[in-house]
Formats: C-alpha cells, sequence, structure tokens
C-alpha cells in the first residue's frame, strides 16, 4: 500500500515536471460522460481528432457514462490537473446538473478550468405530422387550451429534452402531460406514430424525420435559422422570442492546470475549429460552431454561470411538481 | 420485382467493390474473434475502431461495422456454447442446450449447425429487409406502448417453458429479475430505487455484468468443484460436422426460428431479445419429447440461433427506415452514419441509395463470410476445450473484466461479476436456473416502461390492454401459455413436459 502511494506520488510529480515545456507527451484522455454513439460522443470524436493533431498526441475517448452524465464528470473533476485528463460536458452537466441532483460533488462554475465551447445543437419544437397548427403561435395556443390531455414527451428527466421541455412549457404556461421514455428513440418512434403529441429535442435527432416529413417542427430556438432545416422559423420569428437554448457541448478540465497546459489546450481546440473537415462534419449534423465571441475558456465561464441561473428555478419547479 | 431486382444489382456491385469485400471479410473476423472473447462484446469494439473508420468512406466504413455487430453475434454464439458463457442477450438461450451438447462430446455438431442455422436465416432475413424494409416499418408503428407491454408479458409466460426445473422455481426466478431490473434511478421522477445510497447503482445493473457473473464466473465455480464431467468432454470431442441426420432433424426448427426472429427484430422497441426465447420455447412445446430440452436436442440450438442471426439482421431495418436504433449497438451505428455525415431515417433510401443497398447486400456477402470462417475454425474452438482449466479459467476472467471495464469504465462493475458468480453458483447449488431470472430482468425494464406509459397515456385506464387488439391478443397467447402450464386440468401433461428434475 505505502509502496503504491509512493509510486503514485512519484509519478504524480513526473506529471507535474513534465507539464512544464514538454507537454503532451502522452495520450490525453477525454472523458465523454455519454454513452457511444450519442450527440455528445459524436461531438467529442469529431472534435478530438484534429485536436490531436494539434498537439501531437492521440486524444482517447473514454466513455464514462451514468446519472445523466455526473458520473463521468465527477471523476473527472477530480483527476489530477495536469491536462492528461480532460472531458466533453454538456448543457445537462454543466448546466441543469445543480438543480437534479443533490449530492453533486462538482460545481459547474468553480470546480473547473474552462477549455472552450465545442459545438451548440440547436433545440427544435416538434409536433406529431397531424398537429392541426399552423404556426408556433396557434400551436401554443392548442397545447395551453389542450391542458392536460396533450401529451408531451421526453427522454427522462435531466435528458435533454426534459430540460428544454420543461422550460418551454413554464414560458408558454402550457400543463400537458408528460410521458418518459428511455431516450430519444422511442420517443420519436411515439410521435411518428401518433402515441403523443410533442417533444422539444435537438436537431441532430430529428432533423431527419421532419425532412422525410414524418413529424412536423413549429419553430427552431436559435437566433438565426438552420441551414439544415432552412424552412423551419426561428422561435423569435415564430413569436416566442424568449424560448432561445441549444444543447452545447464544451470542453473542460480539472481546475488547477498549470497556465502553459490550459494554454497549449485552448489552442488546440480552436485550431480543431477552424479546421474546415471539422466545422463541416458539426454543421452537416446540424449543430453549430463557436462565433468568435463564443469561443474560448471566458465566454464559457461565463455560459456555465449563465445557464446554471437559467436552468435551476425551471427544473427546481418542475421536479418538485412531480415527485 | 424488377425494382427489387434492380436495387439489389446496385447493392452487390456497391458491396463487391474490392475495398468492400475486403473491409466486410475484417468486419466478420475481428466480430468473430471478440464474439469469442468472453466479455468483450461488439460496443466496446466498434467504439474503438470508430476512429479508424474516418479515412474511409461512409459505405466502406459502415459495412466494416456491421460485419463487425452480426461477426460479434456469431462468435458469442460460440462462447454461449463452449464455456457456457452468454456475450449479448440473445445468446442466453443458446447455453441451455448447445453447452449440454458441448459436455456430451457433440461440440463441434452444435457450433456447425450455430453456424448453417444462422447462415440460413441470415439469407432470408437479408432478402426479407431488401423487399419488405420499407412497408414493414408500418409494423413498427402499430405497436404502441400498450401492444409492446402485451410482448413483454407474453415474454414472461416463454419464461416458465424455459426452466426445465420446477414451475414455482422458475416463477420465483424471473420475479428476482424482474426484482434486479427495478435497481436504480426512476426515469419518470429522478428517485432512486433499490441504490442504498451506492453510487454505481445509480444507473442499475448492467445486463453483460449479471449474464457474466451468472453464467461465467458460476460456471468456472461449479466446475471447480466437479472435475470429473470435465474428463468426459475431453476424452471424446466427437464428429466436427453435423450430419445428414442433424440437418434433416435442425431444418424445420431453424425455418420456425427465422420466421419468429425476423418478425420480432423489426419492432424497434427491442422486441429481438425475445426472439430466441420464442423460438426455444416454441421447439420445445412442439417436440414429441420435450424432456430432451436442456439435455442437448439440437433443435434447441438451431431454433434460437437462427432466430437470434435473423433478428440482429432485421434489427436495421428501423434504423435505416426509421432512424430508430432498437438497442445499444445500433444506437452505436447511428453514431457511426452521423460521423460520416449521413443521417439515419427515411431519407437514406432515397438520399444515399448505394449506402443502403450496399449494405444490405453487404449483409448477405458477410453471412457467407462467416460461414466460410466459421465452419473450419469449428474444430479449432473444440480444441479450445481441451486447454486445461488452471489455464483456461484465469483467461475467461480476466477477458470478463477487461470486457466489462471496456463498456462503462467503471471498477465497480467487476466488483458485481464476482459478486454475481457467487450468487449464481448458491443458485445452481440450490437447483435454480438462471436463465429465467436473465429473462426476467431483461424484459422487467422494458415491462415497466411500457406499462407506465401505456397508463400514462390512457389517463390511468386499464382497459387500454384489452381495447386494442394487438394488445389483446398477445394477453390472449400469454394466458393460454401460464393456463396450459398451470390449469390442474392439464396438471399432468404439464409435468411431463416441464419437469425433468
Amino acid at each position: 500500500m505505502r509502496r503504491a502511494l509512493a509510486i503514485g506520488l512519484l509519478s504524480a510529480l513526473a506529471a507535474v515536471s513534465a507539464a512544464a515545456d514538454t507537454y503532451p507527451q502522452r495520450p490525453i484522455t477525454m472523458v465523454v460522460p455519454f454513452a457511444a454513439g450519442g450527440p455528445t460522443d459524436v461531438v467529442a470524436r469529431i472534435v478530438a481528432e484534429p485536436m490531436s493533431r494539434a498537439l501531437g498526441q492521440q486524444v482517447v475517448i473514454e466513455n464514462v457514462t451514468g446519472a445523466g452524465g455526473t458520473t463521468g464528470i465527477t471523476r473527472a473533476s477530480q483527476a489530477s490537473p495536469d491536462g492528461y485528463t480532460i472531458m466533453m460536458g454538456h448543457m445537462g452537466t454543466h448546466g441543469a446538473a445543480p438543480a437534479l441532483f443533490k449530492g453533486l460533488k462538482y460545481d459547474p462554475a468553480k470546480s473547473f478550468d474552462p477549455i472552450g465551447l465545442a459545438a451548440g445543437t440547436p433545440i427544435v419544437i416538434v409536433a406529431k405530422k397531424g398537429f392541426p397548427a399552423q404556426d408556433l403561435k396557434s400551436f401554443i395556443e392548442a397545447i395551453k387550451a389542450g391542458g392536460p390531455s396533450i401529451n408531451q414527451a421526453h427522454a427522462g428527466v435531466g435528458s435533454v429534452s426534459h430540460s428544454t421541455g420543461v422550460l418551454f412549457d413554464s414560458l408558454t404556461g402550457a400543463k400537458p402531460t408528460l410521458v418518459v421514455y428511455r431516450g430519444t428513440g422511442p420517443a420519436l418512434n411515439d410521435l411518428m406514430a401518433n402515441q403523443v403529441d410533442f417533444m422539444t429535442d435537438q436537431i441532430v435527432n430529428v432533423a431527419p424525420q421532419i425532412a422525410g416529413g414524418t413529424i412536423k417542427a413549429y419553430a427552431i430556438a436559435t437566433p438565426e435559422r438552420s441551414p439544415s432545416l432552412p424552412d423551419v422559423p426561428t422561435t423569435k420569428e415564430a413569436g416566442l422570442p424568449g424560448y432561445e437554448v441549444s444543447a452545447w457541448n464544451a470542453v473542460f478540465a480539472p481546475k488547477g492546470l498549470p497556465a502553459d497546459v490550459r494554454a497549449k489546450l485552448v489552442a488546440a481546440l480552436a485550431t480543431a475549429l477552424k479546421d474546415p473537415g471539422t466545422t463541416k462534419r458539426i454543421l452537416d449534423l446540424g449543430g453549430t460552431v463557436p462565433k468568435d465571441a463564443e469561443a474560448g475558456p471566458d465566454a464559457l465561464q461565463a455560459l456555465v454561470e449563465r445557464e446554471v441561473a437559467r436552468w435551476t428555478p425551471v427544473l427546481r419547479s418542475a421536479v418538485e411538481a412531480n415527485p | 420485382m424488377t425494382d427489387l431486382l434492380a436495387n439489389l444489382g446496385l447493392g452487390f456491385a456497391v458491396a463487391l467493390s474490392l475495398q468492400n469485400v475486403t473491409l466486410c471479410f475484417l468486419g466478420c473476423l475481428v466480430g468473430t474473434l471478440i464474439g469469442v472473447l468472453p466479455g468483450v462484446g461488439p460496443i466496446a469494439t466498434i467504439a474503438m475502431l470508430l476512429p479508424i473508420t474516418f479515412g474511409l468512406d461512409p459505405v466502406g466504413a459502415l459495412i466494416m461495422l456491421a460485419g463487425i455487430y452480426y461477426g460479434a453475434q456469431y462468435g458469442g454464439s460460440t462462447t454461449a456454447i463452449l464455456v457456457n458463457i452468454p456475450g449479448e442477450a440473445t445468446s442466453v438461450v443458446t447455453t441451455l442446450d448447445g453447452h449440454q451438447m458441448a459436455r456430451q462430446g457433440r461440440a463441434g455438431v452444435a457450433l456447425g449447425i450455430a453456424a448453417i442455422g444462422s447462415f440460413f436465416a441470415g439469407t432470408v432475413a437479408t432478402l426479407l429487409i431488401a423487399a419488405l424494409g420499407a412497408p414493414l416499418t408500418r409494423l413498427a408503428l402499430i405497436f404502441g406502448p400498450a401492444e409492446y407491454f402485451a410482448l413483454m408479458v407474453m415474454g414472461l409466460a416463454f419464461a416458465v417453458v424455459l426452466a426445465h426445473g420446477s414451475v414455482l422455481k422458475a416463477v420465483a426466478m424471473i420475479l428476482v429479475g424482474i426484482l434486479l431490473a427495478a435497481v436504480g434511478t426512476d426515469l419518470e421522477t429522478g428517485q432512486e430505487r433499490m441504490t442504498f445510497g451506492l453510487v454505481f447503482l445509480t444507473d442499475g445493473v448492467d445486463f453483460s455484468v449479471l449474464a457474466m457473473g451468472l453464467f461465467g464466473v458460476a460456471e468456472i465455480l461449479r466446475n471447480l468443484d466437479q472435475t470429473e464431467t470435465r474428463e468426459i468432454a475431453r476424452a471424446r470431442i466427437g464428429r466436427l460436422l453435423p450430419s445428414l441426420a442433424d440437418l434433416r432433424q435442425a431444418a424445420p426448427s431453424a425455418l420456425r426460428g427465422t420466421a419468429i426472429g425476423s418478425i420480432l427484430g423489426i419492432l424497434p422497441g427491442n422486441g429481438a431479445v425475445l426472439g430466441p426465447f420464442a423460438s426455444y420455447t416454441i421447439e420445445k412445446r412442439l417436440a414429441r419429447d420435450p424432456s430432451r430440452f436442456g439435455r442437448g436436442a439440437i433443435e434447441g440450438v438451431a431454433g434460437p440461433e437462427s432466430a437470434n442471426n435473423a433478428g440482429a439482421q432485421t434489427a436495421f431495418i428501423p434504423l435505416l427506415t426509421l432512424g430508430i436504433p432498437p438497442n445499444a449497438v445500433m444506437a452505436l451505428m447511428v453514431g457511426a452514419m452521423t460521423i460520416h455525415g449521413i443521417v439515419p431515417g427515411p431519407g437514406v433510401m432515397t438520399k444515399n441509395p448505394n449506402l443502403f443497398w450496399g449494405m444490405i447486400a453487404s449483409m448477405w456477402i458477410g453471412n457467407l463470410m462467416l460461414l466460410v470462417i466459421n465452419l473450419p475454425l469449428v474444430g479449432i474452438w473444440v480444441r479450445l476445450l481441451k486447454v486445461p482449466y488452471r489455464l483456461m479459467f484465469p483467461a475467461i476472467l480476466m477477458f470478463c473484466s477487461i470486457g466489462i471495464y471496456s463498456i462503462n469504465s467503471l471498477p465497480t462493475d467487476v466488483m458485481l461479476i464476482a459478486a454475481f458468480g457467487v450468487f449464481g453458483y448458491g443458485l445452481i447449488k440450490f437447483g435454480f436456473e438462471p436463465a429465467p431470472l436473465l429473462l426476467g430482468f431483461v424484459l422487467g425494464k422494458l415491462m415497466e416502461e411500457y406499462l407506465r406509459r401505456a397508463l400514462t397515456l390512457s389517463r390511468g385506464d386499464a382497459l387500454v390492454f384489452l381495447e386494442r387488439p394487438v394488445s389483446a391478443v398477445l394477453f390472449l397467447v400469454a394466458f393460454t401459455i401460464l393456463a396450459a402450464a398451470l390449469l390442474p386440468s392439464l396438471r399432468r401433461s404439464r409435468d411431463e413436459v416441464f419437469t425433468e428434475a
């Protein structure tokens, strides 16, 4: 035991001294707190490849799943801040989590060194094909009038569709019945089969069905229309300007990174996001690449603080209303 | 019809290019290998290989990844037969008779019939996808929460037939399985159930952890206290390939298995897991002498293996036509497709016909390759049985541990295997069957979800299960199966069917 401790200390020391100017000397682990193949994992793998090239070392993805992504982020936040463990945080883990998980062992705004925003995934308001309303305004009126006879699908407490759906309800004053699914796939299936009336979810998940005409979209919750869905109006155009929301993914490191290591990671992410192949991949998914004002660690820190402040009251009251 | 031929022609033209055939072969080979290594599953492998496919064109990449997927399904049966470890929920049933055959020195025949049955099922399923893929998706949309719940209830009725000990013990095992499935965070409220404040239980128990512990580790423990059965397996390995009589006996089962597996595989709500169970139940019911089941009946391998492979194949239908992944591996395929800039969904068939038909054609080529890879390998796999325990057991345990760790990167998962191993050993000692427990576990989670969803949608009205025709029929079938098992007037015949202890 003592020997193990000694070895551990030695290697930690070695890591710190190595960090000085030779970073990185070995592969870097990027913890992705969701399952392989999901939207966050896809963004992580798209970004990891050009980051590896920029850093001259492989960035290896490690999927550590569980508890709405907080298992992986908790573990990564406790890793030694040597730049060899970084993570792909997310709107849920760094925005919604404090409201949903009482024993959360990290503070999104304080336990991390932010590296930068990687990609945003706009939220789309979608309904079953046969829903009679023609535009967002009459849609909102219809679901408000329908009250609990309207069914709203979501993919489980803590999921993007749940958080953004609850926010939509609180903004519009609608009080639909919430129907829970394990993941977006089955929820979409029931939306196509007319079992449920509407949901809000990431564009990646719903764009093909919208394009295929099996479900319909009322609005996209971004300031500008998406090239993937050019016919879908923004929430601002459609009359719900307060509903601007995106499932963002951003790179974080555990708190206490040496300044030069941090600078190298920030630069590597920036280089990765300038790579035309990488941006094309993200845009093809319907995602957004951070604009200059949104890129970098300071903008990310501000975003995290804004998001925690925004989600905490909405989600607390939603969870309390449905014990 | 001409459309179909033209489409298949396009598909084969794409799939038969030198590059794609090579990729398909690589995928199948890698898949078979990882399927044979206990614990290392297709999910971990596909996730690890994803970055390698970045440089390939999307069609080639997906052909290779698909090859890994069905290759692993195939290889998983090999471990189920040889060392009694089901790699996937779908190969649980294969352990029942497949492993018994291996212990009787008929491992080669079991492996051979699994390979041939799977190839046949793969061929039929490929044709089915090509001809009926698009219209069949409508079937998926008929199935709402109420229908899925009824389907799961029917599945549990199968579980009673699965056991070959006492019915009471089987029911007890099913209930334990359902209870284990309830561990974790409640989906609807976010409340934790039966986690005892332990963080690693907040997402419940992983299927592979449970299966590997209950089957793999427990099997090793059991073997350690009775060395003599091993000598039998060692002494006679028997013929390597099935005889004509074996084939004749297995053919009808393979046919029925293929039909059942194909239909259940199309359902996006992970209905494919039921395929092998359903097929086994039917084979046991139809058999002239049901007591042979659980003791190395060849039909008990041929039917479920065909159902398994057919389901694995048709599971691509909801993915390619609706964009809905029916299980975790398919979810990973969605990720792979999106990374390559292809968004799975209704548009794939029209927007990327090369990809759609190329993949379908490659499935058949892949199945042919699996047959070519696996039949000559049967001899090698069987020789694995000759590896001494002192080498084989540590190796199996090591691969199980590595495999489990690679799924979620959680050390607690590795410890859980050990715990379930001891539990499984206790079950064997007291004469309880682990297979019904595993089925209860798989179905329990889905059942609860569908039940609650159906009741939420009907605003609490339980009559919804009887008002919807498909659901009502499924309930009727489940009820009939149970009645046959439990009614006193049928008691005697039931005892003949179920009790062989």
